[in-house]
């Protein structure tokens, strides 16, 4: 039992606050309080709805409210205890002075860090204390975060890249002396990413100007929590890791996770769930507040259609998704806190953080594709712990039923698939050097030290920090032709300097880590015929120009729950106007699929495997995986099954590695190279979470049954030799990730909407840039940085590899007469999603014959 | 009467080879397009280049936007092998040769080396270009703001209004191809069979789209054949058969043709 002593308890007014509204503070925040008034760094994983936030700032609430009872004491100081002396008024007053920023809070959602402050003033507010709050984001006015710098407020909540630009100011020392504490919030979700490296490298720079600020983490579950435990604490090379103290609250009640099961068939393909939707609309009528999470933003658009197109009961329903006009989704969020919706249909943009209201249901349609982002949705629903959150997965297809039954015995195991933590990208620590830089000289020695001490960075070795510095300074070119021009000069000392001060002015145009698609604006009109279209209409949203580039003006596709009509392109901004298809084309957004976790592929595989635990799944998913034991053969948790089998006139190749899509298309590609050096003359290939199907017009059973080349060697790893060299030359995605890459170090510099260039004048292109770079010198550090992030990223490279190591030796042929059960998903996939061809000459080959055929006919 | 730069008796002889056409006719000329980004005269031996923006990476880096330094080996290494392949006995740069004025005096020794060696070979003659209007020094060639070699003149920028038999630079042209649901964007030579404008040659020069604003006054509407620069090949494509870009300047309709 908790004894409430002087040392336990609350001070005032913080007690009487609780106490007043009939609360008892909660055992992890009186504990979190305790550690961090010791000065200790603090990881508290908790579940939504814990009371996590305030837990995170009840520390610093109290040491402020602390600091402005001993200002205010002297008024009602005891006339018979002892007359204050000098020294102990200088003291005091060295207390009141306020050196700066006391608690700096960092989330990785803007709207988060306006949440969290609005719910942070309020107890303030409440208790009278006198501390300042402010949020600091790109949406602030230049004139407020000018004054910030030179009075900051006691509590500064902001971004990462906000954090940022404040260290490369010259005022950074001055801000951030008295800094005592750093609240870290959702930091599962920012460690992953390069966000996560920068705000790494910014906590080292922190610790620079106050070496000894701690840290408070607050985190959902984990799989691996001692590594965000490192992460929050300054290391040491060749010394043990140095963790934070882990606070993790009691498990809340289980939430009520159930498998919708539909009377009408489960598809065999697809990710609509369209088979299920009158199902789904009877779940949102008989619940409050239902979110419909999807995966990608355009199932999202399709889901919202086909809802309203059987709305009867005009329920509301709203639409949310990252594309949308600001407007647009606030509106949506502002009826949410108000519980006037009924149910939205979202994508990852509700996954984090802000409370909405009550909700009552998720609903998540398709598969979740990782346990711990499925735990982390159904956390939307009821943010109370006394209660379960209630959710219904509603598989797409017949895979994706294994998925949702193998995520929630994960969910239910309280097992976890969040990703490793990244080792620092080289790209970031660029931008981070020229940041250091623009607030002052830096000793290239002192400041590896300190980047090492970032837990990302722990093992960057001083060559490749070197070499990232003379990146930095003068491009990093073997052949040195710009040493003169360098950003970064030597000063006499030998530190470095910057050379100019613009360069701190571009500095903080560039700074940052989210390269976006290039976005067209899209804007509403009435529909014109041929004639320039009229402008000034409503603004609707975002959309990839990728997307666009395939759509010639007059076709449809579905925006904002709308159809829509592509009349022009101007500039910056795609004109549209609202029209009537049946069949409209469906806007594609680049890197919206998540592939399956390593953790719930090897969960499927298990599932496949044993047909003990099929009494899980619905009937007709039964009856499909008996007939595949039938007709072919089910593959053991280990293997590989590989079939092939004769259709029309093409023979097919199927294999089901369960890797997730990013690398079952590194494999493809791999796969058709090496059969045609076999010249095994294969025609294409489409792959999907599960499984990839090869085609083509040489029978590759025979082949395989007779070595050439045996099923071993067609899957053998030195395929991430060569092969992978070879295709990466060309890959549009190593492109792509370079002109990442590119931006983020500096290299060239973002596109800003307004600055566009037109006409004449042309931007860089990246591809010409990579393509010289590689060419004359392929060890450049900006080429290794793209290959590392290629090999995590978009190919996914490492899964690959493990992939390949794992199956070897255990591969199975089954060489079939005819199409397997467990094919026929794969085979569906064939026609609507093929190829992403890399050879473009077959293109611009047909457009010429058509120009030879016009010509032969005069 | 077809527009198209190549008869169809061509197109015929090609068809019958089972391949694309490899020449186009101007002014009763005939030229073959190279798909390195060159053009070969072969009755006159002359090979044709234009836009090779030597020293554009150095360019840059004297603004602090450090582009990698090899553009210039890569042109001209590009170009030599051209040479080595054509045997050209006169080559003609058609303009912005270089960069920016200061371009020749930060090649690097061995650019500089494999430049002098390129001119010193054959007859070369240096077109003033608006980033070049002055000769570049102590490079070899000779210089020349036009050349005129029979009914054909050779200058950097296209001349304004209708003219017959030009071949020139500066608007590096590209062109964008649709099909399928698929998009491909290559450098092109462009041609009306009366005037001919040519890709960029420079390892580090982008393009832009033959359907802007800035090639109306030199073909009118899409009367023109791009030939898109493949792998290995050139690949003559119609005007019409073309799309614009996304980011484009004003008025994408210029150009269009109802659609038929």
């Amino acid at each position: 039992m908790d004894v409430l002593d002087a040392d336990t308890a609350l001070p005032e007014p913080f007690a009487s606050w609780f106490s007043d509204r009939g609360w008892t503070p909660r055992p992890h925040q009186l504990d979190l309080w305790r550690r961090a008034r010791d000065g200790r760094s603090v990881l508290l994983i908790a579940p939504t709805g814990a009371g996590k936030t305030l837990a995170g700032f009840l520390p610093s609430l109290i040491d402020l409210a602390d600091r402005g009872q001993t200002a205010a004491e002297p008024q009602d100081r005891d006339t018979a205890a002892e007359p204050e002396t000098l020294d102990d008024r200088l003291d005091r007053w060295a207390k009141v002075r306020r050196p700066g920023i006391h608690t700096l809070y960092v989330s990785p959602l803007k709207a988060l860090a306006v949440d969290v402050a609005r719910n942070v003033v309020t107890p303030v507010e409440e208790m009278e204390l006198p501390i300042s709050i402010e949020t600091r984001t790109g949406d602030t006015p230049p004139s407020k975060r000018q004054r910030q710098k030179t009075s900051p407020p006691d509590i500064l909540m902001t971004t990462p890249e906000q954090v940022a630009l404040l260290l490369a100011s010259r005022e950074a020392s001055d801000l951030f002396a008295g800094l005592k504490t750093v609240i870290l919030d959702e930091l599962h979700a920012l460690v992953t990413s390069k966000r996560g490296d920068l705000l790494s490298l910014g906590l080292a720079r922190l610790r620079a100007y106050a070496p000894k600020f701690n840290t408070i983490g607050l985190s959902a579950t984990v799989a691996e929590p001692d590594q965000l435990r490192a992460w929050l604490r300054p290391q040491a090379p060749g010394k043990d890791l140095q963790l934070a103290d882990l606070l993790t609250t009691p498990a809340g009640i289980k939430p009520e996770i159930t498998i919708l099961t539909s009377d009408e068939r489960v598809p065999w393909s697809g990710h609509t769930a369209r088979y299920a939707l009158p199902e789904v609309y009877d779940l949102i009528r008989r619940h409050g507040t239902t979110l419909v999470f999807v995966n990608t933003r355009s199932q999202a658009e399709l889901l919202f259609q086909e809802l309203w197109a059987i709305n009867d009961d005009m329920l509301p329903i709203a639409l949310h998704h990252g594309s949308l006009s600001k407007e647009q989704r606030r509106k949506v969020e502002a009826a949410m806190t108000r519980n006037e919706l009924k149910a939205v249909v979202c994508t990852s943009t509700l996954d984090l953080g802000i409370d909405w209201g009550d909700v009552d249901l998720v609903i998540h349609v398709g598969a979740p594709k990782g346990a711990s982002r499925l735990a982390q949705r159904i956390g939307r629903a009821n943010h109370r712990l006394d209660e379960p959150s209630r959710a219904v997965l509603v598989p797409a297809n017949r895979f994706e039923v294994m998925e949702c039954r193998a995520a929630l015995d994960a969910n239910y195991l309280g097992a976890q698939d969040t990703p490793p933590l990244r080792t620092g990208a080289l790209d970031v620590l660029a931008q981070h050097i020229l940041g250091v830089a623009c607030a002052g000289p830096f000793d290239a020695a002192g400041l590896h030290q300190e980047v090492i001490s970032a837990y990302p960075y722990r093992d960057l070795n001083r060559n490749r920090f070197d070499r990232v510095v003379d990146f930095v300074a003068t491009g990093g070119y073997a052949l040195r032709a710009y040493d003169r021009f360098a950003r970064l000069k030597q000063t006499g000392d030998g530190r470095f300097r910057l050379a100019h001060p613009s360069l701190a002015q571009r500095y903080r145009l560039n700074v940052g880590t989210i390269v976006e698609a290039p976005m067209l604006k899209l804007r509403l009109s009435r529909p014109g015929r041929g004639k320039p279209v009229s402008r000034g209409g409503r603004m609707l949203g975002h959309i990839e120009e990728y997307f666009l580039e395939t759509l010639p003006p007059g076709d449809t596709f579905l925006f904002a729950g709308e159809v829509l009509k592509l009349e022009a392109i101007q500039e910056d901004e795609a004109i549209v106007s609202r029209a009537r298809a049946e069949e409209p084309q469906v806007p594609f957004y680049a890197g919206g699929k998540f592939p399956l976790t390593t953790y719930l592929a090897d969960q499927v595989r298990g599932m496949l495997a044993d047909p003990d635990r099929w009494h899980a799944l619905p009937d007709q998913v039964r009856d499909w995986l008996s007939m595949q034991h039938l007709k072919s053969v089910l593959p053991k948790r280990n293997e590989m099954l590989v079939e092939t089998f004769l259709r029309g006139k093409r023979h097919y190749l199927v294999a089901y590695p369960f890797e997730g899509r990013l690398a079952h298309q590194s494999l493809g590609m791999l796969l058709t190279r090496r059969l045609e050096r076999a010249r095994a003359k294969p025609l294409g290939f489409v792959a999907s979470d599960y499984a990839i199907a090869v085609w083509g017009l040489d029978d590759i059973g025979a082949r395989l049954d007779r070595g050439d080349p045996s099923p071993t060697d067609l899957f053998d790893e030195d395929m991430l030799g060569d092969d992978l060299e070879a295709w990466m030359a060309e890959s549009y995605l190593l492109k792509r990730t370079f002109r990442q890459c590119a931006v983020i170090a500096g290299l060239i510099e973002r596109r800003f909407p307004g600055k566009e260039k037109t006409g004449r004048q042309v931007t860089i292109s990246t591809d010409l840039i990579y393509d010289v770079l590689r060419q004359h010198e392929p060890d450049h550090i900006l080429l290794q940085a793209t290959w590392n992030d290629a090999a995590t990223g978009l190919l996914d490279i490492a899964r690959l590899s493990e992939m390949l190591s794992r199956i070897k030796g255990r591969i199975v042929h089954k060489a079939l007469k005819q199409i397997s059960p467990l094919a026929v998903p794969i085979m569906l996939e064939i026609g609507r999603e093929s190829v992403k061809g890399e050879a473009q000459d077959s293109l611009m080959a047909d457009a010429a014959e058509d120009l030879i055929e016009e010509a032969m006919a005069g | 009467m077809s527009s198209l730069a190549t008869s169809s008796k061509e197109a015929q002889d090609s068809k019958a080879q089972g391949s694309t056409p490899r020449t186009m006719t101007l002014c009763g000329e005939a030229f073959e397009p190279c798909a390195g980004g060159a053009l070969w005269w072969a009755a006159e031996r002359t090979l044709i280049v234009a836009d090779l923006h030597l020293e554009k990476g150095s360019s840059f880096a004297t603004k602090g936007v450090f582009l990698p330094p090899y553009d210039t080996t890569a042109t001209l290494t590009r170009l030599a092998q051209i040479i080595t392949h054509r045997k050209p006995q006169r080559v003609i740069a058609l303009g912005d040769s270089f960069h920016d004025q200061g371009g020749p005096a930060r090649l690097v020794p061995s650019d500089l080396l494999a430049l002098t060696a390129l001119t010193a070979a054959v007859e070369w003659i240096w077109i003033a270009g608006n980033h070049d209007p002055v000769p570049p020094a102590g490079l070899g060639g000779t210089f020349s703001d036009e050349l005129m070699i029979g009914g054909l003149t050779f200058r950097h920028e296209p001349a304004k209004g209708a003219v017959d038999g030009e071949i020139a630079g500066h608007l590096h042209p590209v062109a964008r191809l649709r099909r399928n649901g698929r998009s491909v964007r290559r450098r092109c030579f462009a041609t009306n069979g009366a005037r001919l404008i040519l890709p960029a040659f420079g390892a580090l020069t982008g393009g832009l789209n033959v359907l802007d604003d800035a090639f109306a006054p030199i073909f009118s509407g899409r009367k023109f054949t791009a030939w898109m620069i493949g792998t290995d090949e050139v690949y003559p494509v119609l005007g019409r058969k073309l799309s614009t870009d996304m980011a484009l300047p004003a008025n994408p309709w210029a150009f269009r043709k109802p659609r038929d």
